[in-house]
């Protein structure tokens, strides 16, 4: 197959001579994938934009080649470079909401490529727009194509992206995270439509995702990057039957999934190193642990084993120190942990009961309420001392209104929450219950010292009588949460993500709260970094007999972390039980479809439930059962009511579905 | 002791500025992440060009609100201070400010600009333009006078870029920038023409009354230096407290504050200022006991026009700090502490107020160009500054009948029109640096490094 893509030696540095994309080689074929996977500033996005020559001010590209087909790419002029930009060659974002411009209808945004790039006036652009948005699976696409993008959910914009991307009928298709900034049932949408478009033009496609999921799912080849290089280049099966480099196996090992429930993770220690940090040697060698001198010394070149991968590291090297690779590429630290203590239902540290969130819209002069929006319709639920409860589902379910109105960030409308037995009224709770935020840069305030931002809630709560035992309380929280005890005097900038987010878990901890709120705390984290958090939450609850509320959208995490699962659509909770009933045998259909959407890196076996459309609003949510517009097996029953919970057989496991109410309990 | 200090009201205020920035410096310092925006300012030429330019300025500023009145020759006992009072930087510049013509003369004029009668040597009463007392006497031919104001021009100027090429090599350690020695040689340069011509001549001319021009647009600094910065000590408390509030609380407080601010500004400020101003003139001239001197009475107008500027102009800060409050109290930090139980003050000002100080800085710098140019604005529809008192406003004002006469007289407006044009030039300039080093959507490289 002739090549289309052709990338050699690319460089591309900062002013300041760092470079962000170190010698990058890779070439592709019309109607392949290619996937560049690595984890956040490892320069994927940078490559993707050196091919487009769109880079930032002060980035430039310093060498290398690329050519396109025939076309040598860094030698054509701005002018030139415009044919092909859109012509040729297309890319979609990571943000669908920031992608389009908000002023133009989607018709009028397609046009606008086709009148460039195909030379098409009048109604034949009509025409042609039309049949794009329908090849994108926008229904009642000659209406859609006169909306405005804010008139239009992610998804849908998402595939308005694509579509003004074929509109060109590009060769080569450059997507940047395309899924990232979506849900998981949406993903799985857009993910299956890149496939089938490609399958149907024969485009090449240029995959860039931090997802090992996504790339199980779409790539064909996948070229691993870490610290703006290339470190391991394979075909999809390749690679996830053996991977070969230490940073790529680190990668796999600190995905968390069910096997590895009950022990710890193979987090890779430290971060990815800052730009131009290290000129010496082996880019991964401070993180590696089977790193020896020459490591530090020389850097390793790409290297071709036998079987047609590449790799950057001495251990495959014919020279390399007389390590036995067979011995070492599988071997993964793993370190059993005492066996979790069993859920108590009896004795519920927490109780909530038909908690109801509502937020008034409000409307017209005198701000008269004309509506309800229903984040929270009903919620109860229990957790007992030291166990976990997950609280999974999309964004826009209300999950994260359910963790504040627990802690009164948000005054629920109606509606008991318990702690330990006593109903929580006012603040009297704040050291009970403590929250972790999804953010770590939007939850410490900047320009606060560590030490300050710890002793806030101490000195709010009257902990500690004086500074002196404040600060020693410090100490012992930045032990416990694995920080040197001097990065207390220190500003939050000085820190990465996950360090950052260890601060945030050592606040909420400094008032010695016995339940904490985590709302996704793992989220804006790299994988690698994932699993330090995840790691460390695990040794806290041991530690401590901490209770965790577990927020989150990523159900890999679920399965490591929880004993207990609660499913929640649209307020309201559609499934619970333990996590092995819940993950293993999911009884409501949308249990079913969320489970089946998620890639999974084994990729094999998986029955893929479609979902059609997004979630409902919540202001005005569905007659009966809110899932029913999008239930593949709704019934007549559906609209009308909403389902009671039904119990299985042994007791913990519910579901609200009228599939089951039949079913004796 | 030969003179006794006077600390005008304008006095103190300003002292109360200084010392404030001076504390603000010392805090800002021992923190490195507070430094790290001025050091992006100090590495932007532009912005240490026009500190320089700003600095010559306020040094002006600063030397005339010394203040003093001189003891008069003693008589009796009793010490009498004269009733005048004048500044550091009348004292320094003596002859400049006593060197008073009759009337109007052109710059580097030896005569008057106008006839009069006077008696020739045969005793015939003739009408001509007299000699000046004071600017080019030392001449014996007046033929001379190009030649002479070329010689001086060039020893000044000898002698400046002397003085800058030292100073510059004595700060050679700390700033290296070619365009900071390239501005600093030229300015002590052009500084030191000015200084040798006006020792012999008036370089800008004189007024009406004979005043040299030059002298009066370098007092019209102070004022303009005040107006522009002491009207922000109103602002600042006001529009800060209010939309810090109006943000965070929403709700009634909100809905209270954006109605006292929209109805605000929607009175034409003109109009609200001129009302404010004569009301004030009233009352100061039925109250002639409350002030010991003329300079303490226009002081005092000065000091109620920046309160009254202060009052009507708060508003658009309010309005900017309300949004960015509104952003920041969604942030996550800010929830982390209410779920503390933290009390509102303490959020407000532990993590809202630090984090709008980069808005104020910015707001504050360029509001001040704009107020020094209300000034002028003011004071010539009239409701500024006493008319007693220098500034660029009454200088234009007085313009006003120059440019009717005839022939014209144009160097007064001309040097307001310049001495303003630097400043503000050079104040929005360093407004500009300071933004563009502290906002923070502006994308940097060096902050991953």
């Amino acid at each position: 197959m002739s090549k289309l893509l052709k990338v050699d030696r690319l460089t591309t540095r900062l002013r300041n001579g760092a470079n962000i994309v170190d010698g990058i080689s890779f070439e592709m074929a019309a109607g392949e994938t290619f996937a560049l996977l690595g984890e956040s500033g490892c320069g994927k996005s940078m490559t993707a934009l050196s091919i487009l020559k769109l880079l930032p001010d002060g980035v430039e590209n310093s060498a290398g080649e690329i050519r396109l087909g025939d076309t040598a790419l860094e030698r054509l002029a701005e002018r030139e470079m415009r044919e092909i930009r859109g012509g040729r060659m297309a890319m979609i974002f990571q943000e669908p909401g920031l992608s389009l411009n908000p002023v133009m209808t989607v018709g009028a945004q397609i046009a606008e490529v086709l009148a460039l790039h195909k030379d098409m006036y009048g109604d034949a652009v009509l025409v042609r727009s039309i049949e794009l948005l329908t090849q994108v699976g926008i229904p009642d696409a000659a209406r859609r194509a006169q909306e405005y993008p804010f008139q239009m959910s992610g998804g849908m914009k998402q595939r308005v992206m694509i579509a003004m991307a074929l509109a060109g009928e590009p060769q080569l298709l450059i997507a940047d995270e395309p899924t990232t900034a979506l849900d998981v049932t949406i993903q799985a949408q857009v993910l299956q439509l890149l496939r089938e478009t490609q399958q149907k033009s024969g485009m090449a496609m240029l995959l860039i995702t931090h997802d090992l999921g996504v790339v199980a799912e779409n790539a064909h080849r996948v070229g691993v990057m870490y610290a703006g290089q290339i470190v391991e280049l394979a075909t999809r099966e390749q690679l996830f039957a053996k991977p070969l480099h230490p940073y790529t196996q680190k990668l796999f090992a600190a995905l968390p999934d069910a096997q590895r429930n009950g022990h710890t993770l193979a987090a890779i220690p430290g971060n990815v190193p800052p730009l131009g940090s290290i000129e010496q040697g082996c880019r991964f060698a401070p993180r590696c642990d089977r790193a020896w001198a020459l490591c530090r010394e020389q850097m390793p070149e790409l290297f071709a084993v036998p079987g047609g991968a590449e790799v950057r590291c001495h251990l495959y090297q014919a020279t390399g120190g007389g390590k036995n690779r067979s011995a070492t590429a599988t071997e993964l630290k793993q370190t059993a942990l005492a066996a979790r203590p069993e859920s108590n239902s009896q004795n519920p540290l927490l109780q909530v009961e038909d908690l109801k969130v509502h937020f008034p819209i409000r409307k017209g002069l005198l701000q008269r309420v004309v509506g309800q929006v229903r984040a929270v319709d009903g919620v109860s639920l229990s957790i007992a001392q030291g166990t976990t409860l997950a609280l999974v589902g999309e964004s826009g379910c209300g999950k994260t209104t359910l963790g504040k109105a627990l802690l009164r960030l948000n005054q629920p409308t109606s509606g008991q929450v318990y702690f330990e037995g006593a109903l929580i009224e006012g603040d009297a709770h704040r050291n009970m219950m403590q929250m972790v935020f999804q953010d770590p840069y939007a939850s410490l305030n900047p320009k606060m010292r560590i030490a300050e931002i710890l002793e806030e809630g101490m000195a709010a709560l009257h902990i500690g009588n004086d500074s002196a035992e404040r600060q020693a309380h410090i100490d012992e929280l930045l032990d416990k949460v694995g920080l040197a005890r001097d990065s207390k005097w220190r500003y939050p900038h000085e820190f990465s993500g996950g360090q950052r987010q260890r601060i945030a878990i050592a606040r909420a901890l400094a008032v010695s709260p016995r339940l904490l709120v985590c709302d996704e705390p793992t989220s804006a984290l790299d994988v690698s970094v994932q699993a330090q958090i995840l790691n460390l939450l695990r040794s806290l609850q041991q530690e401590l007999g901490l209770s965790y509320l577990f927020i989150t959208h990523n159900l890999a995490v679920v399965e490591y972390l929880a004993q207990e699962v609660c499913v929640m659509y649209l307020g309201r909770i559609v499934e619970r039980g333990t996590t092995q009933e819940v993950m293993r045998a999911p009884r409501h259909p949308y249990t079913q479809a969320l489970l089946s959407a998620v890639p999974r890196i084994d990729g094999a076996g998986r029955q893929y439930v479609s979902l059609g459309g997004e979630q409902p609003s919540p202001a005005n949510p569905p007659q009966g059962c809110p899932f029913a517009p999008r239930c593949p097996q709704a019934m007549a029953i559906c609209s009308d009511k909403f389902p009671a919970m039904t119990h299985a057989k042994g007791g913990t496991h519910g579901v609200r579905c009228h599939l089951y109410s039949a079913e004796p309990n | 002791m030969s003179f006794m200090p006077v600390i005008l009201w304008s006095d103190a205020l300003v002292f109360l500025l200084i010392a404030a920035i001076v504390a603000a410096a010392v805090h800002v310092r021992k923190r490195e992440h507070l430094m790290l925006p001025w050091k992006r300012v100090a590495r932007s030429s532009v912005a240490l060009v026009s500190m320089l330019v700003l600095s010559v300025f306020l040094v002006i500023g600063l030397l005339d609100t010394l203040h003093y009145r001189a003891a008069l020759p003693q008589n009796g006992s009793e010490k009498v201070y004269s009733p005048e009072v004048l500044s550091a930087f009348d004292a320094l510049v003596g002859p400049l400010r006593t060197h008073t013509e009759k009337t109007y003369s052109a710059p580097f004029a030896l005569h008057l600009y106008a006839k009069e009668s006077m008696r020739d040597a045969q005793d015939n009463v003739v009408r001509e333009y007299p000699r000046l007392q004071y600017g080019g006497t030392h001449l014996a031919d007046e033929a001379e006078r190009d030649m002479d104001v070329l010689q001086r021009a060039l020893v000044g100027m000898l002698a400046g870029t002397l003085a800058g090429v030292m100073l510059s090599w004595l700060l050679r350690r700390r700033y290296t920038q070619p365009a900071l020695t390239i501005a600093l040689v030229l300015l002590a340069a052009l500084i030191g023409t000015i200084m040798n011509l006006s020792a012999a001549y008036h370089v800008l001319g004189t007024d009406k009354v004979g005043q040299d021009v030059l002298y009066l647009s370098l007092k019209s600094i102070r004022t303009g230096l005040i107006i522009g910065t002491l009207t922000t000590l109103v602002t600042l408390p006001l529009a800060l407290f209010l939309g810090v509030a109006a943000g965070y609380f929403r709700g009634w407080v909100d809905d209270v504050i954006q109605y006292i601010y929209t109805v605000l500004s929607s009175i034409p400020s003109v109009l609200l200022i001129a009302a404010a101003v004569l009301m004030m003139q009233v009352t100061i001239d039925t109250h002639p006991d409350w002030f010991d001197t003329s300079a303490s009475r226009a002081d005092m107008r000065l000091v109620a026009l920046c309160l009254i500027l202060g009052l009507t102009s708060w508003t658009g800060l309010c309005r900017l700090l309300r949004g960015e409050t509104l952003k920041l109290r969604e942030m996550e930090y800010i929830q982390a502490a209410q779920a503390f139980g933290v009390s509102s003050m303490r959020i407000l000002s532990r993590h809202i107020m630090p984090n709008v100080m980069h808005i104020i800085l910015i707001a504050l710098v360029m509001d001040f160009s704009a107020l020094v140019l209300a000034e002028a604005v003011l004071s010539y529809v009239g409701v500024g500054v006493d008319p007693s008192m220098i500034s660029f406003g009454t200088m234009i004002n007085g313009a006003r009948l120059e440019m009717g006469r005839e022939p014209m007289v144009w160097w007064s407006l001309a040097s307001a029109f310049v001495f303003m044009l630097v400043l503000v030039l050079a104040a929005n300039l360093f407004a500009d640096a300071v933004r563009d080093a502290f906002d923070p959507r502006l994308n940097r490289t060096e902050g991953q490094a």
